[in-house]
C-alpha cells in the first residue's frame, strides 16, 4: 500500500471524470484521471446530441467555449411503417439564436478538448491507463491499481462508464441486467458541410435531430437516430437487450443497420456519403430504478457509471447528468479533502447535493417513462395505425371513394379505438 | 445515373469494422467457459454482438469469439445470462480507439 496519498484519483477520462477533476483542480487539489484509451474520448460514444442549458450553472466555461458540432434548430420524427412512413418537423426561431438550446457532439473531440482544460487547471490526465483493481485499507477505498501500479487517494472517483467495474467491485451496484440496458450502434457518414446545409435546409453551424421510431425495431424497444455534425452524420439504432433476447425468429442487432440505412428515409440523408467509423456502446434504460449506490468510505460514483441517463422518448438525455455528477462529486469530494474526512458519512452529501440538483430530480420524474416506452405496440400499432390513416386520407382509386370521416373511424377502430388503445392512453398520464 | 441517387449496397460487417481503429492485444480480453457453451441454446451472444464477432467453430464445435473486432461495448457480457462470457477491458494500450465517438 502507498503511503503517499493523492488527494483524488478519477476513473475514466469521459464528461463526469473530466468535470469532477476540472473541480477538483479549480480548487487547487492534487487530481489525476486515469484513462485506459489512448487519449480522453477515445473509448467513448455518444449519440449524440448534448442539452447545454442545465449544465451551464455548472460549468460556464466548458459550455461557452467547448467544441460542440452543430446547434440543432430542426428536431424532426419518423415513424416507419414496412414500406411508408409519417415525418414531423418541428422548428422555432428561438432555437436559432442564442443562447442555444443543445448541440451535437463527437466525443473523441470533445473530451480531448476538455482533458486539456482540465490539465490547464492543474489536473493531470494519463491515457492508456487501464485500472485494474480498487485498493482497499481498514474497509475503505484507498486507491487503485493500475498497471501494476498502485496510486493511492484520499478519495477515488469512479466515473469509468456504463459498464462500470469499480461500482460494482465496491458492491455498489449488482452486474448489469439485459432488462435495463440497450446496446447503441453507430455509424459515422462524412459529408461535404455545404450538403449537410443544403439538404437538411439549415445555414452554417445549425443542425438537425432526427428520431425514427417504428419498423426499423421489428416490434423491439428501440429506435433509430441522425444527427448533423460539422462534416459528418451521426447515425444509429439504439435497442434493448432484452427485447433483443426475447425476439423469435431471432435476429442478429447488427443486420438492423443495414435494413435501417436501406430505407428512403435513412438514405436520403446519407446518399453520397462515406462511411468513417462504427461505434457500439450501452445504455441505461432503467431509469432512477437503476442508479447504483452513489458512494462509499473513499468514493464516489459519477456520469454512466452511477446510471445516470434518460430516456423520455423524445428526449434522451445523458451527457448532462454525466457533466453535472461530475461538477457535484468533485465538489463534494473537496469539501471532504477540506475536513479531512472522506467517510461514506461525509461523502453522502454528494446525494443531498444530487437530489437538489436536475439530476435525480428529472429521473425521479421520469421514473415511469420505462413502463410506457417498453410498450411493443409504440413500435408496431401505432407508426401502423398513423401510416394506414394517411393511406386512407390520401389515396385516390378508380373505385369511390368514402367519406374521410368514415374511412377515418374504420382506420381508427382498427387500431386504436379499442381496450388497448384506452389502456396506452391512460399509460401516458405516467409521463 | 451518378453514385448520389443510388442507394448504397450495405457495407459487410467485417469492413465496417476494419474501418475502424483498434490496435491489438496477442491475449484476448474476453473469455468463454466452454462448458456452459456447450449447453447454451439461445446463443444470444451471436445475436447480440454488433460485430458479429461470436460464431460457433466448424472444426472444435465450440463457441469463438474474434476479440479483435471487439467495439468494447459489453452486450455480449450482459446478454449472456448464463455467465459464460468473462469480458474486462482491454489492457491500456489496446483496443478500439475511436477517432468520432
Amino acid at each position: 500500500m502507498p503511503t503517499e496519498k493523492l488527494d483524488a484519483v478519477v476513473v475514466g477520462a469521459g464528461l463526469a471524470g473530466l468535470a469532477a477533476a476540472y473541480r477538483l483542480a479549480e480548487a487547487g487539489r492534487q487530481v489525476l484521471v486515469l484513462e485506459r484509451g489512448d487519449a480522453p474520448g477515445s473509448k467513448n460514444v455518444t449519440g449524440g446530441r448534448m442539452y447545454v442549458e442545465p449544465i451551464r450553472t455548472y460549468l460556464p466555461a466548458i459550455v461557452d467555449e467547448a467544441p460542440f458540432e452543430r446547434h440543432v434548430v430542426k428536431e424532426m420524427i419518423t415513424m416507419l411503417d414496412d414500406e411508408s412512413s409519417v415525418h414531423i418537423e418541428y422548428t422555432q426561431d428561438k432555437w436559432r439564436k442564442t443562447p442555444y438550446m443543445s448541440y451535437t457532439v463527437l466525443r473523441a473531440r470533445f473530451d480531448q478538448w476538455f482533458s486539456e482544460r482540465v490539465m490547464e487547471k492543474g489536473g493531470f490526465v494519463i491515457p492508456n491507463r487501464r485500472v485494474d483493481e480498487l485498493l482497499w485499507e481498514d474497509g475503505r477505498v484507498a486507491g487503485v491499481r493500475a498497471g501494476g501500479e498502485e496510486i493511492g487517494a484520499h478519495v477515488v472517483i469512479a466515473a469509468d462508464g456504463a459498464l462500470s467495474f469499480l461500482a460494482e467491485k465496491a458492491n455498489l451496484r449488482q452486474p448489469l441486467k439485459p432488462a435495463s440496458y440497450a446496446l447503441a450502434m453507430k455509424e459515422i457518414h462524412k459529408i461535404d458541410e455545404k450538403v449537410i446545409e443544403e439538404r437538411f435546409g439549415v445555414e452554417s453551424g445549425e443542425g438537425v435531430a432526427n428520431l425514427y421510431v417504428g419498423a426499423l425495431t421489428k416490434g423491439m424497444f428501440g429506435g433509430g437516430f441522425l444527427y448533423t455534425n460539422q462534416d459528418t452524420l451521426s447515425l444509429g439504432i439504439v435497442i434493448g437487450i432484452d427485447s433483443l433476447m426475447q425476439k423469435r425468429p431471432q435476429i442478429e442487432a447488427y443486420t438492423l443497420m443495414d435494413d435501417f440505412k436501406a430505407r428512403p428515409e435513412v438514405n436520403r440523408w446519407i446518399r453520397g456519403s462515406e462511411l468513417k467509423e462504427y461505434a457500439a456502446h450501452i445504455i441505461s434504460e432503467a431509469g432512477v430504478n437503476g442508479v447504483a449506490g452513489l458512494c462509499t468510505d473513499g468514493m464516489l460514483v459519477a456520469g454512466d457509471a452511477a446510471g445516470f441517463a434518460l430516456n423520455t422518448g423524445i428526449t434522451v438525455r445523458g451527457m448532462e447528468f454525466a457533466v453535472a455528477s461530475g461538477a457535484i462529486a468533485g465538489e463534494v469530494a473537496n469539501e471532504a479533502l477540506e475536513k479531512g474526512d472522506t467517510s461514506k458519512a461525509t461523502l453522502a452529501r454528494y446525494e443531498t447535493r444530487l437530489r437538489e440538483s436536475f439530476v435525480l430530480k428529472d429521473m425521479e420524474t421520469f421514473r415511469h417513462s420505462k413502463e410506457v416506452l417498453e410498450n411493443p405496440r409504440l413500435f408496431t400499432v401505432y407508426p401502423k395505425f398513423l401510416s394506414s390513416l394517411l393511406d386512407v386520407l390520401f389515396t385516390v382509386s378508380a373505385t369511390p371513394k368514402k367519406g374521410l370521416y368514415k374511412s377515418a373511424k374504420e382506420v381508427a377502430r382498427k387500431y386504436v379505438l379499442n381496450w388497448e388503445g384506452m389502456k396506452d392512453f391512460l399509460s401516458l398520464r405516467k409521463l | 445515373m451518378s453514385d448520389k441517387t443510388k442507394t448504397k449496397k450495405p457495407e459487410k460487417i467485417e469492413e465496417k469494422i476494419a474501418l475502424n481503429a483498434i490496435k491489438n492485444d496477442r491475449e484476448s480480453h474476453i473469455r468463454l467457459d466452454q462448458a456452459i457453451c456447450k449447453n447454451c441454446k439461445e446463443r444470444f451472444c451471436v445475436y447480440a454482438c454488433p460485430g458479429h464477432l461470436y460464431a460457433v467453430s466448424d472444426e472444435t464445435g465450440e463457441m469463438v469469439v474474434e476479440y479483435a473486432g471487439c467495439l468494447e461495448c459489453g452486450t455480449c457480457k450482459i446478454a449472456c445470462v448464463y455467465g459464460s462470457v468473462l469480458w474486462e477491458y482491454p489492457k491500456g494500450d489496446y483496443g478500439v480507439q475511436y477517432r468520432y465517438g
